[in-house]
């Protein structure tokens, strides 16, 4: 009976919690294109172009031996921003709410992940961009495809975990509101996402092994590009750095939340 | 500084024999650690051990108990503890020692508007509220008309809320916040917003749920007045300590009297 109970107000709660996450994900979704004529359109013409640009500029300074260079550009590209856009969301999330946090009892947790959401929302709309360079270069779709939502599962638990970390610790320390950025900046130079990774230094090349961003976007390329299955180990590594990383900042973000209030 | 062992306890159903119990209740902040804003600010204190200096109690064992149905007073000078304890009661602070328990779902009027968005039409606005607030979506398009109706806001519906003036924008957060009939109604000075009219609106609804759905509303106003005329029940705290307890004519009375 009691557990009957108490199963029934979780659910209220979670019920409750989706419903504020769905909302927040409309509003940003309506004041992200609101005013612009192409609307939705943008975030598949945003990396489109982006694409277009960094592949002139490279291809122009560097001629690197990678076959369907664009292609292979964009997948990279758009996996890292999706991360860096989300945590940078999700690093002033807390910050930005904090006149609702003094007023209201909520679930702190919903701003940092609802950034997320609304990312994942982006992204699957670039994908239809994906789409067109795979037509534009006769990549026909291959099987491996199918690993994609699974692809997603392992990008989106670790971005939570990365956004819920940096959102706490942007509450106590502001300086990692001005780190964060510069931080991603190095680290997208330092994951082949314009090159290919043989142009790293030996050692670098086995400190990719430790750089999830580089397994993500591996991973991305295999089933998009080459059309090839992800092994179980690679598997397991993208699962068990996503799940690392959710714990550490699911930790940080309970152990701070309570002084939240005092600090925002 | 006391390891914090304070604890919120949250019931959403209005049973037992209180809708609020506040028992030894300590808040204390760290101001020393407040000032930290930066990593190097932090090492550097750390380093010269002076982290955990400089304490201040907002609220000093505060003890007291609300009944369903009461109607309960805080007063007190600026800066003696109320917005605190509002806000321990609310649930958004957790106390540092002793125990914070409340029964019933709350309605929280203070800092009306807070969760708005002014790029936002106030339709969008109202069912956003609605959520942060946790109505459900059935409930805020149930009860969407009567929102618009009591901010009388027909004409403006779809406008974004940057143009509107923040009396109409605090018509529409409390017509938002009290179209829920709260087991607890937390009132803290809003009734000095809006136009004449708009202030008896809001004074009536707030009536109604006292005498009609037997809420129980805690009080927070400078304006002596008004706490003796609407509490029944009133506290006095003054620097986080507790003056007197009892009577909300006796408490005003005392209170008036200790500034003569």
């Amino acid at each position: 009976m009691l557990s009957f109970i108490f199963m029934n107000t979780l659910r209220s709660y979670l019920k409750r919690d989706l419903f504020v996450l769905t909302s927040l994900v409309s509003k940003d979704f309506k004041i992200k294109y609101r005013r612009s004529v192409l609307g939705v359109a943008w975030s598949v013409l945003n990396p489109l172009l982006m694409m277009i640009v960094m592949s002139a500029v490279f291809s122009f300074m560097f001629r690197f031996e990678i076959d369907k260079y664009p292609l292979y550009l964009i997948l990279g590209m758009i996996l890292f921003n999706f991360m860096t856009n989300s945590t940078n969301g999700g690093l002033m999330s807390i910050i930005d709410s904090a006149a609702l946090l003094k007023k209201i009892r909520i679930n702190k947790a919903i701003f940092p992940i609802e950034k997320v959401v609304f990312e994942l929302l982006n992204f699957a709309i670039s994908l239809v961009a994906v789409a067109a360079v795979m037509i534009f270069f006769e990549v026909a779709p291959s099987p491996n495809l199918l690993f994609l939502p699974l692809l997603l599962v392992y990008v989106v638990l670790f971005c939570a975990g990365l956004s819920l970390l940096v959102s706490a610790l942007a509450v106590f320390f502001r300086d990692v509101v001005h780190l964060w950025s510069v931080f991603c900046l190095a680290w997208m130079y330092v994951t082949p996402i314009f090159y290919p990774v043989t142009m790293l230094p030996e050692w670098l090349q086995q400190a990719m092994d430790f750089n999830p961003m580089y397994q993500f976007i591996t991973y991305f390329r295999m089933i998009a590009l080459y059309g090839e299955t992800p092994s179980l180990v690679q598997n397991l590594i993208c699962l068990g750095m996503a799940v690392v990383t959710l714990g550490v900042g699911i930790l940080v973000f309970r152990r701070m939340q309570s002084r939240f209030i005092l600090y925002v | 500084m006391k390891t914090p062992t304070g604890k919120y306890l949250f019931n959403p159903e209005p049973t037992g024999e209180y809708a609020v119990r506040v028992s030894d209740v300590t808040m204390m902040f760290n101001m020393a650690g407040e000032q930290l804003n930066s990593l190097k600010e932090f090492f550097l204190k750390a380093v010269k051990r002076e982290l955990f200096f400089k304490e201040f109690l907002a609220l000093n064992d505060v003890s007291f108990t609300i009944r369903h149905g009461d109607v309960f007073g805080l007063v007190g000078t600026n800066g003696s503890g109320k917005s605190t304890m509002l806000k321990l009661i609310a649930g958004v602070l957790d106390p540092t020692t002793g125990i914070c328990e409340v029964n019933g779902n709350i309605a929280p009027l203070i800092e009306l508007g807070a969760g708005f968005d002014m790029q936002l039409s106030a339709r969008e606005n109202i069912y956003l509220n609605g959520a942060l607030l946790g109505y459900s979506r059935d409930f805020i398009q149930a009860h969407f008309d009567e929102i618009v109706d009591f901010a009388e806001l027909w004409d403006f519906l779809e406008l974004p809320l940057k143009n509107y003036s923040s009396g109409m924008v605090a018509r529409i957060a409390f017509a938002i916040a009290t179209v829920i009939v709260p087991d607890i109604l937390i009132v803290d000075e809003t009734l000095s917003v809006g136009d004449m009219f708009f202030q008896e609106k809001c004074e009536a609804r707030i009536n109604s749920l006292i005498h009609e759905h037997n809420t129980t509303v805690l009080f927070v106003s400078h304006s002596i007045k008004q706490v003796e005329r609407m509490c029944k029940h009133a506290i006095w705290i003054e620097k986080g300590v507790t003056q007197m307890l009892g009577e909300a004519k006796e408490v005003c009375e005392a209170y008036k009297n200790s500034h003569n």
